[in-house]
This record gives C-alpha cells, structure tokens and sequence, in this order.
C-alpha cells in the first residue's frame, strides 16, 4: 500500500507532499505507484499527536467512555498514542488489565494505547505495584493519578524501584491535608460560599518531588501543573539540573476560576482552573521551557455525574478533540510560541519523556501524522464529538486547527468529511 | 413593580432598587403581621413548597407562616443529608415538585449553588433559604429591614459582623447588600474563619472584635458552630468567648445609638453573653418579626411578577 498526500505543508521543511509506503514514511515515489492520493487541501502536516495523560475509563467505566469511543476521540484530536491512566475499576495496577487494556485498544485500532501502571497497588499509597510486571505487560511510566502519592517514604520507593525498570513516575501533586474544596481558593471561592483548593496544597507536593529527585538523582514527573508557584519551583529546579519534567493542560491556559461563578460543572477538575495569575505563569512556562509537554488530562464524565450541584460533580473534563486548536488559538496565534513548538510539546516531547519514539516525520520511521486547517475558524461543537461524554467547557468556542485527517501507521483513523 | 428574575437566587442578583422594594414592600407587610386578623389574599389559590435538605426551625417556620399569612396552599418536605445519598437526584426531585403545579419552591440545600443549579430547569420560582456557605439572602433582608427601620439611609453606615466568617451565608449576603446600598461593612473573626480574599467583596478586615465595633451603627454577632473545634478552627469555648466575643465593653465602642443583631440561633456564653443578647440594645428578638415581614414581602413580589407575565 503507497499514499501519497499532496497540497500540504509539511512542518519543519518545504515540502508539499508526504509519502507512505508499507506504513512507514517514505522518501518521494511516482504518482503512478500510489494506490491513494489524498489532497490535504492547504492543510499542515504535523506527526501524530502523543497524549501522555488521558483516561479512557475502561476497564469499569464504560458508561462513560471506552478504549474504542476515547480513542476514536483522540484520533479526532490529531492524536495518534494516547497514555491511559490506571485509575480504573479494576485498577490498572497488575499485568493482567494491561494486558486487557492493551488487547481492546489493538482491536479498536483508533490509536496506539501505551498504558500508564498504577505505582502503588489500588493505587491507595501504601505498597508498590508489580511495576516489573506490568512493564512486560506494554506500560511506559507508573503513576497513581487523580491520587497523590502522599507520604513521602512511599514516594521515595516508588521513584528508586520505578527506576530499576526505567519507568518515568508521574505524580499528581495535591497536599490533600490543604485541599477540602472543590474550586481553586481565592476570590472567586469565597464569594460564591465554595471550599477552595489553594494553590499552597499543589506547591507543597511538587517541592517535595523535586526535593526527592534532586536527593536520589532520580527523574520525577509533574502531571498537569497549574500554579504560579509550580512553574517557579519547576524552572528553578530544572536551572540546579535537578531531573524534573512537568506538563500542563490546555484548560490551565486557555480559562480561570472566574468561570466557576456559575457553579457550572464543567468548569470543574482537578487541579482547579487558577486566578489569572496562574494562567499567565503556566504560559510563561510553556514560553521558556519550563513546561515540557502539554496532555489533556482527558476526563469522560456521564451527563448524571456533571448534571448536579458543584461540590458533587465528579472532576474533569474532556480534551482531546479540543488540545490542538485551543494550543493553537492561544499560544501561537497569540505569538506566544510557534506552531514548531507547540507540535513539539503535543508529539516529541511527551513521547521523549515516555521514551515512545513518537512525533517524527522522519523517512522510516511510522507513519503517524495529522493534518490541521490552520486557515479557516471553526465553532467547537460538543454535539460532534466522538467521545460518548459530553463534559466539555468548550462548547462553542471559536477555535482555528481543526482536525482535517489522521493517520496512525499508514492507516487513516479519523477523516473530516468534506 | 415586582422582581426583574423568576428566581430569588441571592444578594447578587439584586439590584439596590429591587433590595428597596423589597425592604418598602416588608414595612407593608410587617401591619399585617402586628393586626389582630393576619390574612391577606396575595397568595391565593397559588402553592408555595418548602425543600429543606437541612435543618432548620425559624428560617422554614418563618416562611412557612408568611405563605399561610398571605392565603397560600403550602407544603414542606424536608430531608437530611444530600440528594446524592437520598437516591434520586436533586434535579428531579425539583421537576417533579414543579410539575405538581407549585408556583413558588423554597429550598435550602447544603450545597452553594445548588438553587441555581435547578431554577433554570423549573417553571416555578425558586427561593433560596441558605445554600451552602454561599448566600441566604431573606437572612440578609430581614437584618437589612432591621436596620432601615432605624436608619433613613444605608449610605455611609457603618455595620461590624464577628465570628465565623468562613463559613457563613449571612455574612456574604449581608456585605453584598450592603455594600451596594452604600454601607461600610467590618467583618472580624479568627483568621483560621476568615475567607481568603472576603476584601475583594467591598468590606473592610478589623485587626480585633474592638477595631471591627468602633463607632459602628449596627453590630451583628454570629453563631459559631461548636464542633468547629474538632477541626481545629478555634482551641476552646473559653478561648473563643475570651477573645472574640461582643462584650459589655466592646458594644459600648460602638456608636451610642447602635444597636446589636444577631441571626441566631445564639450560644449565649460563647459569641454573646447573655446580658448583651438581652441588654437594651439589643433588636435580636424583632429580627425574627421582620424575617416573617420580609418572607412576605420576596413571595407577593415573586409572585406579582408571575402574575404579570
């Protein structure tokens, strides 16, 4: 099977065209050896995006979300691997749901599913998971998400034993012994009478891992990171060559807590949308480098689990089929960084991080890329998405980069309809 | 005349015009209440439901009585605990009260936000009776109808709030009406009960009950939860009365003709001593009248509006 696509233009070089051949990029072949020509019609063409944080709910969740609808998501999004976090029901803390994880997403065949092990078993903190198990099984870090790993000696095991195996350890940063609430604390918190979750309860844990890091020369993981102070203590750490690596997600850019005054739902996650203060510091981040990726944190809800009061609502939101445009509404649009960068931060550096592989255009390697309309802007409809949940904030938005096609190993997993 | 949203929600969503109304509406009603035959037709032949997902004696019984005084049809569900733990949702709780024909749904829910998470599902109007730590805005109208019953004007008055202010709905129902009736608000309590960022609504932070009560025209004690301590927010009840209380000596820094408010229920000993909840200044009894006034005056004005529509 030879493809070529034609009319694009391809990120990082002047080309127009990009050849597959077998599944794999290829260098440049005939027209008449093609058996599909494909007009990208303008588009950019950038490698598949690497999601290292989502959920895809399955196993136990499958009325939300499963491997197949969350990473037919994905595939819309421009995303071509996707790294599920354990926290499932069972929990993803043992080879056989990996196993089972990994199998449903081979048949699904929307995306490369690389699942992320839980670190400590049921991912309650107390004792580690069979880490050299499940990295048999297909995962490529551990982490206990949504949970922070709250006593520091089960996080100092975690770090030395994940590093026998040569597992990144993603951590969720949270001081839950300072986070009671359900919104970021602040202003806005108070005046509309909800407990709030202070930017403190963040800080405290990632300087704790970049204590642990420096102390045992082992790499840490920040996952979504969305306080002024976490940049601060991130960039700082990174300047003493402590091995840090952080990421955040669009929501942390793109919108704050001001938007919680409505006790609208889907305004609600984990951590919280922050002051604008923060917002402005996680893009000082993304700038400098301080930030080396951005996820999704992609979170299916069922309508019943958002459709409710505030402080009931379950967290999260979904992300995938809305990270790229909103990365490039708000930070290259803006000027903020270049469309080089930001595919950087969504393909080669998280997969860097997870050693993937990802994010290459490169003659050989697998054809994994995505081509985005860059020119014309799009409204975000909700009612279009593929996910089978619905929790987006989104709704509405005026974004530009819509998806216009993705395809995974040669083979296209997600096509606009003309 | 009458309200410009379906729904009393909160302080928030009132205009300065629409709290006077309301407040010149209650002095109305507040005849009836006193007359020998308490009877009005405003309410007849309409339904007014109480929901109560916490307890609650005066708050409920007040309303209660103004539906009934002004000819209403009125029942009252109560429940303990969230809707969550109840099984059916609060959503469809609330739809199938509106869909009985109720015109009016009084609710107080433990969640902030909860009645403006359902009043755009429903055709009735939804009153808030407390929600959460958020607002509890008939609170905040009867305290305020206290006042204007002694003042002409809010402009420029100075109003101290002590104690709990974390957690309570009176008081950010109170400094939002206030303040945007032209009142300086004090507020004071132990920093572990002081709300990061209260200064952003519009009321000044005292440095002690003494800096808060200083030449104030009106001082409003609050209840503080005793179990508080168990989290550690204050250490006794004798540290907690010894320091924060409103004392003989800290009432008399206020103005002379000030009075004191409270929106009880009280721990006599603990917020207030005995002889100050009871002492000359003291309104904290007519209070209660006046919440019934006020009840009164939100229902006829929510309900002229439904009339009208």
């Amino acid at each position: 099977m030879k493809t070529i696509i034609k009319n694009i233009k391809v990120l990082g070089s002047s080309e127009d065209k990009i050849y597959i051949a077998e599944g794999k990029f290829s260098a440049a072949f005939d027209e008449s050896e093609a058996d599909e020509i494909i007009d990208g019609k303008g588009a950019a063409a950038v490698p598949g995006l690497v999601d290292m944080h989502c959920h895809l709910r399955e196993p136990g969740g499958e009325y939300k979300e499963t491997i197949a609808t969350g990473t037919a998501s994905a595939a819309k999004g421009g995303y071509t691997s996707v790294c599920p976090m354990p926290n499932t029901n069972p929990v993803a803390d043992n080879a056989a749901v990996i196993s089972g994880i990994i199998k449903k997403a081979k048949e699904a065949g929307n995306c490369r599913v690389y699942p992320i092990g839980a670190a400590t078993k049921d991912i309650n903190g107390e004792l580690i998971s069979e880490m050299g198990l499940m990295k048999e099984a297909g995962i490529v870090a551990v982490s206990d998400d949504g949970k922070p790993i709250k006593n520091a000696g089960i996080m100092r095991k975690v770090m030395e034993y994940a590093s026998d195996f040569d597992l990144p350890v993603l951590n969720h940063c949270e001081d839950k012994s300072l986070s009671e609430g359900s919104m970021n604390e602040g202003e806005v918190s108070t005046s509309i009478g909800l407990r709030g979750i202070p930017t403190a309860a963040e800080d405290i844990m990632i300087a704790r891992d970049i204590i642990l890091s420096e102390y045992l020369d082992i790499p840490v993981h920040i996952c979504h990171v969305s306080t002024k102070g976490g940049i601060r203590m991130i960039r700082e750490a990174k300047a003493r060559g402590v091995k840090v690596t952080c990421e955040t997600c669009p929501h942390y850019f793109t919108m704050t807590d001001k938007l919680c005054e409505n006790y609208d739902t889907n305004y609600k996650m984990h951590p919280p949308l922050r002051s604008e203060e923060d917002r402005l510091a996680v893009i000082e981040g993304i700038k400098d480098g301080t930030v080396d990726a951005i996820a999704t944190d992609n979170a299916p809800h069922h309508q019943d689990e958002k459709d409710c009061e505030f402080q009931v609502a379950l967290n999260g939101i979904l992300g995938s089929e809305t990270a790229f445009a909103l990365g490039y509404t708000y930070l290259v649009k803006t000027n903020e960084i270049s469309l080089d960068r930001l595919v950087e931060l969504m393909s080669k550096a998280p997969s860097d991080i997870l050693k993937l592989g990802r994010g290459t255009l490169d003659i050989g390697e697998d054809a994994d890329l995505a081509l985005f309309d860059l020119d014309h802007e799009f409204t975000f409809d909700k009612n279009k998405m593929l996910s089978k949940s619905r929790n987006t904030p989104y709704d509405g938005w005026k974004l530009y980069g819509e998806t216009i096609l993705t395809i995974m190993g040669g083979k296209i997993t997600y096509e606009k309809l003309q | 005349m009458g309200l410009k949203s379906k729904d009393l929600l909160g302080m928030k969503q009132l205009t300065a015009e629409e709290i006077m109304e309301i407040l010149d509406t209650a002095k109305t009603m507040k005849l009836v209440i006193s007359s020998a035959n308490k009877k009005t037709s405003h309410l007849q032949g309409k339904s007014v439901v109480t929901l109560f997902y916490e307890n609650s004696t005066r708050t409920r019984l007040s309303f209660e009585l103004a539906s009934k005084y002004m000819g209403s049809a009125s029942a009252n569900i109560s429940t303990s605990g969230s809707s969550v733990n109840k099984g059916e949702s609060l959503l469809d709780t609330a739809r199938t009260i509106d869909m009985m024909g109720t015109d009016i749904i009084i609710m107080r829910h433990n969640h902030s936000g909860a009645p403006h998470f359902i009043a755009p599902h429903l055709k009735a109007s939804v009153v808030n009776a407390g929600d959460g730590m958020n607002e509890h805005p008939t609170q905040a109208l009867l305290d305020m109808l206290t006042m204007y019953e002694r003042f002409d004007t809010f402009e420029g008055k100075n109003i101290a709030i002590c104690g709990d202010i974390y957690h309570s709905r009176v008081v950010r129902s109170n400094a939002i009406g206030l303040t945007k009736l032209g009142a300086n608000v004090s507020v004071y309590g132990p920093k572990t009960m002081m709300p990061v960022g209260i200064e952003k609504m519009g009321v000044r932070i005292a440095d002690s009950v003494a800096d808060c009560v200083r030449d104030a025209d009106a001082v409003m004690g609050l209840r503080v939860q005793l179990e508080r301590q168990q989290k550690s927010l204050f250490p006794s009840i004798a540290e907690y009365s010894h320091f924060y209380a409103i004392t003989p000596e800290m009432l008399a820094l206020a103005k002379p003709d000030a009075f004191l408010m409270h929106p009880g229920p009280c721990n006599h000993g603990v917020e207030l001593p005995t002889a100050v909840y009871d002492c000359d200044q003291s309104v904290i009894n007519e209070q209660v009248t006046n919440g019934v006034a006020v009840r009164m005056a939100v229902l006829y004005l929510l309900m002229a509006r439904r009339n009208n529509l």
